[in-house]
C-alpha cells in the first residue's frame, strides 16, 4: 500500500506543475504586478489580475523553481514577509474592485531567516489571517504542491480550500514533525501517515471541500488534464460564490473556520 | 484598586538600576545543577542560589532581575482586581484529532502536574475598576502549544467580548503548534484571527502582552493582532526558532536577537513595561479607551 509520504515526495518534484504553470494555462491575459509598496518585490509569490473565460480575476500564487536559478531567484517558494504583504495588498485591490480572488499554494513554509524576523513574518502572516477573515469578495484557494504551515495558510482562509490530489497540507514538513516528538527526523515516513496530510485525509476531516483529480504518478504526467479539471472547478464554484450576497458570504466563511477544533466540554 | 500594592518595588527598582540585564532565555536548559538545596533555585542567568520565596510574587531574581515565568494563575493574581476574576469554559479539554499515540497520557499527565485543564485561562474581570475580557496563556503546559483548547476557548472570549462591547486582553506566550493535533492545531490560528477580526470590526480594544517565549503560529496570528501590542522587557518574540533560523544561515545569532527590545526596535511592540507596572499600565490604557478619566466607581 502506499504510504503518505509518497505523496510528499510526489508534491516535492521540481518537475511538478508551479503557480506560473497554472496561471498561464488557466487563465487569458494575466497582467503581473509587483511589490508590496512597503520595501520590496518578493518573487516567492506572484499575482495579478486575469481573465477567467470573462470574469476578471485576481490571482497569487506562491512561485517555486524549475532550476536552481531560477529556486534562488524565488527562494525556493519561501515568501519572505514583504511576500504576504504583496499578497494582501493585491487581495484588498481585487476587493476594491469586487473581483474574486484564487490563491495557488505551493511552498514548504514562510522563510526563516533574520530579515525575515526583522521585518515580522509573524506579523505579516498573522495580518492576512485577520484581513483575509473580512474580504468582502469571493475567495478559492488551491493547494498544488506543499502547503507548509502558517506560511501555507497565510493565502488560504478562503471560502473554499481545495487540493490537487498528490498534494499535502501540514503543520509543519513529516521530517520536522517527527525531529520535534520523536526527537528523529529519520522517522518523516512514518509521521507522514500519522500527520494526515494528503488531499483525500484532509477531505474527510472537512479541512478542505474539494480534491482535483491527477494523473497517474502526479499533475506532471498529464498537465493539461489537471488544468482544465481545476479550470472547469474554479469557473463553476465562482458563478455560485458570486451569487451569494456578501453578509452570507462572510458568515459562511466565519462558520467554516469556526467549527475547526476537537475538545470536550 | 486592591491587588496593585505590590512589595519590594522600590527595592527591586534600585537593584535593577545597576545590573546588567543577561538574556532571560539562553541559558535555560544548559545546567542542571545538582548542588541546589531543596526549595531553592538558582537564577539561569546570574546563577545565584535562593529559596524560592526570595523571588517574590513577581518572580524576578532579587540578584540580576531577571523574569522567571509566571503561570497563568499567578499572572492573573497579579494583574486583575481583587475578587473580580469569573473563568470562562473552565472544563474544556483536548481530544486527539489524529489519534496520536499518547497523547491523551500526555494531556492527562500535564492536567494532573500543573492543575490546569490545557494552556489557556480565559475569564472576564476588572483591572483598576474597568471590565475587561482577559485570556492568559501558561507555558508550564506543554509549552503553552496552540491547540484546540486553547484556539476554542481564545475564541469564544474574543466572541463574548464583541457581543458584550468588551475590550480584550491576551498575555500571550506558546512555543507554537500543539503538533500532535496537526492540521487542527493550524485552523485554530485562522479561527482564532476570525473572531479577533470580528471584535476589530466592533470598534473594540485589543491588548496583547506578549511574554517570554512568544513564538510560531501564536506570533503570526493573535499574539500580532492587538491594537496595542505590549511585552515584558527581555521576552523572546518571535515567528522562527532561534536554531531553525541558524541552522539556515549558517551562523551564531546575537543574543539580542528576537527579544522585545529587538521587537520594538523593529516596530512590532508598542511598548515594553515592567511586571511592577503592568497593572497599571493596562488600566490607564483601558481608561483611555473607556474615556473614563477617574475610573469607573
Ligand atoms: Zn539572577
Amino acid at each position: 500500500m502506499a504510504g503518505a509520504y509518497d505523496n510528499v515526495k510526489i508534491a516535492r518534484k521540481v518537475s511538478r506543475p508551479t503557480a506560473l504553470d497554472y496561471i498561464n494555462h488557466i487563465f487569458e491575459g494575466f497582467v503581473e504586478m509587483h511589490g508590496d509598496r512597503q520595501f520590496r518585490d518578493d518573487k516567492a509569490i506572484v499575482g495579478g489580475v486575469a481573465w477567467l473565460v470573462d470574469r476578471p480575476v485576481t490571482v497569487i500564487g506562491i512561485q517555486k523553481g524549475k532550476s536552481m536559478e531560477e529556486n534562488i531567484e524565488r527562494n525556493f517558494g519561501s515568501p519572505h514577509p514583504e511576500g504576504y504583504r504583496k499578497a494582501l495588498r493585491l487581495m484588498k485591490q481585487a476587493e476594491k474592485f469586487g473581483r474574486p480572488i484564487i490563491n495557488l499554494i505551493n511552498t514548504s513554509g514562510a522563510y526563516c531567516g533574520v530579515g525575515a524576523e526583522e521585518r515580522g513574518q509573524g506579523e505579516a502572516i498573522a495580518r492576512n489571517l485577520l484581513e483575509m477573515a473580512e474580504l468582502k469578495v469571493p475567495s478559492i484557494s488551491v493547494v498544488i504542491g506543499e502547503g507548509g504551515s502558517g506560511g501555507a495558510l497565510a493565502l488560504a482562509v478562503t471560502d473554499r480550500v481545495w487540493m490537487l490530489e498528490n498534494s499535502v497540507y501540514a503543520i509543519l514538513s513529516p521530517e520536522g514533525f517527527a525531529s520535534i516528538l520523536w526527537k528523529d527526523a529519520g522517522r518523516a515516513k512514518e509521521a507522514a501517515d500519522v500527520m494526515k496530510l494528503t488531499a483525500n485525509d484532509l477531505l474527510e476531516m472537512g479541512i478542505i471541500e474539494k480534491v482535483i483529480k491527477e494523473a497517474k504518478g502526479g499533475a506532471q504526467n498529464d498537465f493539461g488534464f489537471t488544468a482544465n479539471l481545476l479550470k472547469s472547478k474554479l469557473v463553476t464554484e465562482l458563478d455560485i460564490l458570486c451569487d451569494k450576497p456578501v453578509d452570507k458570504l462572510l458568515e459562511e466563511r466565519y462558520a467554516r473556520f469556526r467549527k475547526f477544533g476537537e475538545f470536550t466540554e | 484598586m486592591a491587588g496593585f500594592k505590590l512589595p519590594d518595588m522600590e527595592t527591586l527598582r534600585s537593584r535593577v538600576k545597576d545590573i546588567k540585564l543577561e538574556m532571560p532565555h539562553r541559558k535555560e536548559k544548559e545546567k542542571h545543577d545538582v548542588s541546589v538545596p531543596a526549595g531553592g533555585i538558582k537564577c539561569p542567568s546570574c546563577e545565584n542560589v535562593f529559596e524560592k520565596k526570595e523571588l517574590g510574587k513577581l518572580k524576578i531574581c532579587p540578584k540580576c532581575a531577571r523574569y522567571f515565568r509566571l503561570n497563568s494563575r499567578e499572572r492573573i493574581r497579579l494583574t486583575v482586581d481583587e475578587g473580580s476574576f469569573e473563568e470562562f469554559d473552565s472544563t474544556l479539554q483536548a481530544k486527539n484529532p489524529l489519534n496520536f499515540p499518547e497523547y491523551e497520557e500526555k494531556i492527562a499527565k500535564m492536567q494532573e502536574k500543573t492543575n490546569l485543564k490545557d494552556a489557556v485561562i480565559t475569564g472576564v474581570c476588572k483591572i483598576g475598576g474597568e471590565k475587561t475580557v482577559i485570556g492568559v496563556m501558561d507555558s508550564g503546559f506543554m509549552m503553552a502549544s496552540m491547540g484546540s483548547v486553547v484556539g476554542e476557548k481564545l475564541t469564544r472570549a474574543f466572541e463574548y467580548a464583541t457581543k458584550n462591547k468588551l475590550p480584550i486582553i491576551i498575555f500571550a506566550c506558546s512555543g507554537g503548534a500543539r503538533m500532535q493535533e496537526g492540521i487542527v492545531s493550524l485552523m485554530q490560528m485562522a479561527k482564532v484571527s476570525a473572531a479577533a477580526a470580528k471584535h476589530s470590526q466592533a470598534g473594540l480594544l485589543y491588548i496583547t502582552v506578549l511574554t517570554d517565549p512568544t513564538t510560531g503560529g501564536v506570533t503570526a496570528s493573535f499574539a500580532m493582532l492587538g491594537d496595542i501590542i505590549i511585552s515584558e522587557p527581555k521576552a523572546l518574540i518571535g515567528f522562527a526558532g532561534r536554531r531553525v533560523i541558524e541552522g539556515t544561515i549558517k551562523q551564531k545569532l546575537p543574543d539580542e536577537f528576537q527579544t522585545a527590545e529587538f521587537q520594538l526596535e523593529h516596530g512590532f511592540v508598542d511598548l515594553i513595561v515592567t511586571r511592577e507596572e503592568m497593572p497599571i499600565k493596562l488600566r490607564d490604557i483601558l481608561r483611555l479607551h473607556s474615556g473614563r478619566k477617574d475610573g469607573a466607581e
